[in-house]
């Protein structure tokens, strides 16, 4: 069947009709001009591959060329064929010319890859750094947003990538690290940089409470514990209400401070100066936004530097002996328990830090930030980042946090491009974004 | 705790039997090792040898009877208890953590080591296989079935072992590399004295280079002696030996 007829038939359910509120209830829209422009776009992009494979690479180049311009100049029914559009004419012209080219291109961009693989965290680390200078509020929020799950996502690696314990149930000690935070804050006046070091302590005890009993089972059974483990910490937030007031939060969390030196207030009330008096500047709302920023992007390295650290200390080296091969690694005199509850504890620690950010951001806290859908975005990022590569988690917190953001513009159908995405990562990387293993010592 | 007298026990296994499930694998085994002495243990596939060396380091744990290291009861402990106690296993299949470089493997079996040997260690390993010293960056899973057993006996050796167990370190090894295998166990024991029990298909070799041997049938021991007696042995000539 022509790939327009399938476009046809499916789309006439999916694109055709769309239930629409009416004054007497629910109706039918219908959509023809939508559904024709998808048929015509599935109709040119088959008839352009079909030229390709049949070697008239020149007309495919010409055809990809004209529907580029049709894309843009064409006043289509929906942003979201537009962007399609665009797009699948985009991928014919780079197809055709490929092509053209012949196979040249791929020993060149082979010959990019290394270099630009061993420069890129650095120019993401610039990048990041650099965020705020041209960033406006929205850019710098989301990209807060972004840098708290590579955050986590380092955490967890800690656990899942060194450790190869599958933690399902990650959200639980972020959950924990903010809820100290929130109530300590709200309840006693700590401010942040007081209770993180108490958010990382609860949410470490609490990974051992978990840990100790668990530890024993087998790969899967591991991980269904900790998703039940995920759901007790969300359901007693909700429950304990003179605790956690229940499911309508913990408000009133303290903002963040400038290290306790100052406030990012016009005028504090509490007798600390101001951040723009204190540095001479004039007061702008966004000094605490790009504050907040710094602080999650250095949490965030801290993470990263420690994992560096600790993967080429003994501790380090046990994780891994214990994921690749356990009987191996016990016969050397690696103890299985402990060590892996050590892995569990400190992974769970910096989910409590994250947390405690978290809860100073928001300034407030409640039980529908940790459901099981977050720790399995936490984890979705660890493996789509390929199991223990740190460069791979940011590109994966990028796009599994960030790309429904950026495609926020086509409404309803971002969890579709999501989805898509998800699967293609899979599919064609099915061992992550970043698989290989970089040796923790080498001699030269 | 005093140190044993020489000539005695490294390991005594007394009346052990072990089981997977249902299946008996192991029927009242009597061994001993002794200071500084080669034993090997030879038998068919599947006579429980590989088993009691599993055995001896915990898993499974024996069913009966008792294993002593040094004069100390074993038989209970976990595994990695009894290799912080000086027995270090290259096991069958030799287990080298694949993905991680020759370097992090050796990393590995210095776990139990003293920090401050680890330099003194990993050369006397190089220099027993030099050809780790080539590949010393390479990743385990790339190495060759030869260099992969140089990486099991040298990541054992880097514990300092009083005990060294060795599976079938000839296994699918060309003629040549297990000749190097077995000179490096007979200097593994000369130079620092390390006990070794070592389990072999390779009798002609096992039996040349041991000073005593067992020979182990569906799980019991059905003749042991010295190396030199067994190999002129008639039974184990035809059983073994290829007659
Ligand atoms: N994990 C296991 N579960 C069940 N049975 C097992 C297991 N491991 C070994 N066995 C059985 O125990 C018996 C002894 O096996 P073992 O591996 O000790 O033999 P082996 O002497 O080392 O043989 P080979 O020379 O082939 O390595 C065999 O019958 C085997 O099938
Ligand atoms: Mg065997």
């Amino acid at each position: 069947m022509p790939a327009f007829r399938i476009a046809a038939v499916l789309g006439l359910p999916l694109i055709g009709f769309k239930l629409v509120d009416q004054s007497g209830g629910e109706g039918l829209a219908t959509r023809w001009p939508d559904l024709g422009a998808a048929i015509a776009i599935v109709f040119m992009g088959r008839f352009a591959l079909s030229m390709i494979a049949e070697g008239a690479t020149l007309s495919a180049l010409a055809i990809g060329a004209g529907a580029v311009i049709a894309a843009i100049l064409v006043p289509w029914p929906s942003v979201f064929l537009n962007v399609i559009a665009l797009g699948g004419a985009a991928l014919i012209v780079l197809r055709a010319a490929y092509g053209l080219a012949g196979p040249r291109p791929v020993a060149v961009i082979g010959a990019w890859v290394k270099p630009a693989g061993r420069l890129a965290p650095w120019a993401l680390i610039v990048f990041a750094l650099s965020l705020p200078l041209f960033g406006d509020r929205y850019v710098l929020d989301s990209a807060t947003r972004i840098t708290t799950y590579v955050m986590l996502g380092w955490g967890l690696n800690i656990v899942t990538g060194l450790a190869g314990l599958l933690d399902l149930g990650y959200a639980a000690f972020f959950a924990i690290g903010a809820y100290v935070t929130a109530i300590l804050g709200a309840g006693f006046g700590l401010s942040f940089w007081e209770c993180l070091p108490l958010a990382a302590a609860a949410a470490a005890a609490s990974g051992v409470l978990l840990g100790f009993p668990v530890l024993g089972l087998r790969g899967d059974y591991f991980a269904i514990v900790t998703l039940g483990f995920g759901e007790i910490i969300r359901i007693v937030a909700n429950n304990w209400r003179s605790l956690t007031n229940g499911s309508q939060g913990v408000g009133g969390v303290p903002h963040l401070n400038f290290f306790g030196l100052a406030d990012f207030t016009a005028n504090p009330a509490n007798g600390h100066p101001s951040f723009s008096q204190m540095f001479g500047v004039p007061y702008r709302p966004i000094q605490r936004v790009v504050f907040l920023y710094y602080v999650i992007l250095a949490l965030a390295l801290a993470v990263n530097l420690f994992t560096r650290r600790i993967r080429v200390l003994p501790i380090g080296l046990a994780w891994e002996a214990l994921r690749e091969d356990e009987i191996a690694a016990q016969a050397l005199g690696v103890d299985r328990r402990r060590v892996k509850l050590a892995a569990f504890a400190i992974g769970a620690a910096w989910g409590g830090v994250a947390g405690a950010f978290f809860a100073t951001q928001q300034g407030f806290v409640s039980p529908e930030s940790f459901g099981f859908i977050e720790s399995v975005m936490i984890t979705a990022i660890v493996v789509l980042g390929g199991m223990g590569s740190q460069l791979g988690i940011v590109l994966a917190a990028i796009l599994i946090i960030g790309l429904p953001e950026f495609f926020r513009f086509m409404q309803e159908y971002r969890q579709l491009v999501f989805g898509a995405a998800m699967v293609a990562i899979m599919r064609f990387r099915p061992r992550g974004l970043i698989a290989t293993r970089r040796p923790s010592v080498t001699s030269r | 705790m005093a140190l044993p007298a020489v000539g005695a026990a490294m390991l005594e296994i007394e009346n052990v039997s072990a089981a997977y499930g249902p299946v008996r694998a192991l029927d009242g085994v009597n061994l001993n090792v002794g200071m500084g002495e080669i034993v090997t243990l030879i038998g068919a596939n599947g006579a429980g040898k590989t088993t009691l060396l599993m055995t001896i380091c915990g898993r499974p744990s024996a069913k009966a009877g008792r294993i002593k290291l040094k004069g100390q009861d074993i038989t209970a402990l976990p595994t990695h208890r009894i290799a912080a106690l000086g027995v270090a296993h290259a096991p069958e299949g030799r287990h080298i953590f694949a993905r991680m470089s020759v370097r992090e493997n050796l990393q590995l079996g210095a776990t139990l080591a003293a920090p401050a040997n680890f330099a003194r260690n990993l050369d006397r390993v190089l220099t027993l296989f030099p050809r780790l010293a080539e590949r010393i960056d390479q990743r385990g899973g790339t190495l060759s079935g030869g260099e992969q057993q140089m990486v099991a006996i040298g990541r054992a050796l880097m514990a300092e072992p009083d005990l060294l167990l060795l599976d079938e370190p000839s296994l699918g090894l060309a003629p040549l590399v297990v000749r190097q295998i077995f000179a490096a166990i007979g200097q593994i024991n000369r130079e620092r004295g390390t006990s070794i029990l070592l389990v072999e298909q390779n009798a002609h070799h096992a039996l040349a280079l041991a000073h005593r041997g067992y020979v182990l049938v569906a799980g019991e021991i059905a003749l042991e002696g010295k190396a030199a007696d067994l190999a002129v042995n008639p039974q184990v000539r035809d059983a073994y030996l290829g007659g």
